[in-house]
């Protein structure tokens, strides 16, 4: 496997950097690779914006900074309009249709989800978003399996959140698995 | 079985300490060191040891001397602000011999500077922060198996040389998650203290040394009454002003630590074998080194590196021997030049060892790394 380069903007408060954790975990606990997630540390708190970057590789990752992530996700107007000329040439930006109006030309695929109403719809709450963001992600790049993220979920969060995590998750996994089959 | 985990660089500290033993941990928080301080607040208490908070880095350090004397594996965590503050406590416990580890992960600086971004600014300050002649033992590290490592090594180094060990981190290495394996208790050896065999009602000299040079110790507050202090001293223990005891012990506190130098100059050498060029890092900037390196290799460019994870006491023979048949030496480090005096000092011809750096607050570059080397052999940029 190649290292897959991701990269996760928007703003503090939803849950991008748990989501990169999440992933880190998912890749190193469970799917015995190697992976880094670093994050950009500022005045930023929640509101503010958030970067967070992973890499997942079978080989040992020198450099933990994403500098030409191949997918990038961008959950507010701001981070796209600040990020989105950082993707790989080719690469693979995913945004939210809440958040973003994708307006520019950007040398990417660019695949925009209705995620977030979907989620409150049918989860009923915005508090996974972040979890169904990742289900997403690893629905159109089979990265890490999603049992793996779901065993992770569960190691991590008390069982009260068991089912909308898992619900999240699933939701968004079928969305990416939409969109991959579209790209 | 071996536990894997992903966690900040901070946290492998902070295991490695639980690790080694730590008992007792004194701080203040401080970005970028913050996460030791905040996940040793719920570890020690959880193994019923003490973990406390302090109102700044002065009581921080003079509280694990304290209790280190009382017979604890203390540790305290910092970064350059708070370094700063310590350095005259730092220095009683070189005076003293006082074993106790203060992790600096370095933030930029001078003063408050930049908090949250990376710096290796602390490297001389680490070696000279504190006044008058002295040795001191100073660890770093690359990967959170190696941070892990160094922190137990730090406890170990201590206890065996009865000195502070200064942990020099760097924020890239602090915050970023990666995989940690922890060792089954037994895999790391620890070193236990050596203390006094002197039984109770008989007298106790702190500062008498056992044959081997070393000084066993005895919890203060314990069975034996002695003084400690600052100022030069015999070997009760009292201050003293004659010529050949403060000779006798300036000498002591420089050679213990001097001598050890090969015994504990910790390094990793990638592709040295038959490299024309070696680039010598520590830390974080170590990282993008390799990557460079490894890029390198697969042109058949013959390049190396040597990474340091013991900057002080300097390891002069290992990078003597190794900078011998090299064409030229780069030093990759994210400060203005400060290790670079040290690898100039050890080598033979000093003048074909360059500078590599960045000081933005940001991580040094493969690509930065690669322009500087194109620039010291005359292609330009």
């Amino acid at each position: 496997m190649d290292s897959q380069k991701i990269v996760f903007t928007g703003s503090g408060g939803q849950g991008l950097i748990t989501a990169a954790i999440l992933l880190g975990e998912a890749a190193v606990l469970h799917e015995g690779l190697e992976a880094v997630q670093s994050q950009s540390y500022g005045a930023a708190a929640r509101g503010g914006s958030t970067r967070s970057d992973v890499i997942i590789s079978n080989r040992r990752i020198n450099i933990p900074k994403a500098f030409q992530p191949g997918v990038l996700i961008c959950l507010t107007q701001e981070a796209y309009n600040t990020y989105s000329s950082i993707i790989r040439p080719g690469g693979l930006l995913i945004t939210d249709k809440r958040y973003v109006k994708v307006a520019r030309k950007v040398d990417a695929r660019q695949v925009e989800l209705n995620l977030y109403q979907t989620v409150l719809e049918r989860v009923g709450t915005p508090v996974v978003f972040n979890i169904s963001v990742l289900g997403a992600l690893i629905g159109m790049r089979p990265m890490v399996r999603k049992e793996s993220v779901l065993q992770v979920l569960a190691e991590r969060f008390p069982p009260s959140f068991a089912k909308s995590n898992t619900e999240a998750l699933e939701l968004g996994f079928e969305l990416g698995c939409v969109c991959q089959d579209e790209i | 079985m071996a536990t894997t985990c992903f966690v900040q660089g901070n946290e492998a500290c902070s295991l490695a300490a639980m690790y080694a033993g730590l008992d007792f941990f004194a701080g203040y928080p401080i970005t970028p060191s913050t996460e030791i301080a905040e996940t040793l607040s719920a570890r020690l208490p959880e193994a019923g040891k003490k973990f406390i908070q302090m109102e700044d880095e002065i009581a921080s350090m003079c509280a694990i001397i304290g209790a280190s004397l009382t017979g604890s594996k203390v540790m305290t965590a910092t970064s350059g602000p708070g370094f700063s503050l310590m350095q005259e406590s730092l220095g009683y416990a070189v005076m003293a011999e006082i074993p106790c580890v203060i992790a600096n992960v370095q933030r930029g600086g001078p003063s408050t500077g930049n908090p949250t971004h990376v710096s290796q600014g602390d490297v001389n300050q680490a070696r000279w922060g504190t006044h008058g002649d002295h040795s001191i033992v100073t660890l770093t590290a690359s990967n959170h198996q190696d941070v892990f490592n160094m922190t137990v090594e730090a406890f170990n180094i201590a206890e065996t040389y009865r000195t502070p060990v200064i942990l020099l981190f760097d924020e890239i290495v602090g915050h970023m998650r990666e995989k940690l394996v922890i060792p089954e208790p037994g895999e790391i050896e620890l070193v236990e203290r050596l203390r006094t065999s002197v039984r109770e009602g008989v007298n106790y000299h702190p500062y008498l040394p056992r044959e081997d040079g070393r000084l066993p110790m005895s919890d203060f507050g314990g069975v034996h009454r002695y003084n400690v202090t600052g100022l030069y001293h015999d070997m009760w223990g009292f201050p003293t002003d004659k010529g050949e005891l403060v000779d006798g012990l300036i000498h002591h506190l420089v050679k213990k630590i001097d001598y050890a130098a090969d015994a504990i100059a910790h390094h990793v050498p990638y592709y040295l074998d038959d490299a024309r060029t070696m680039l010598i890092s520590y830390g974080s900037s170590a990282r993008s080194a390799l990557s460079v390196v490894e890029q390198l290799r697969r042109r058949g460019e013959r390049i190396g590196l040597l990474e340091l994870q013991t900057l002080w006491p300097f390891p002069v023979q290992l990078v003597r021997d190794y900078a011998r048949d090299k064409e030229y030496v780069g030093v990759v480090e994210m400060n203005m030049g400060q290790l670079i005096n040290s690898v100039k000092l050890a080598v033979d011809n000093p003048r074909r060892v360059y500078l590599i750096n960045r000081v933005d607050g940001r991580l040094i570059t493969d690509k930065d790394i690669k322009q500087t080397l194109r620039v010291i052999a005359g292609q330009g940029v």
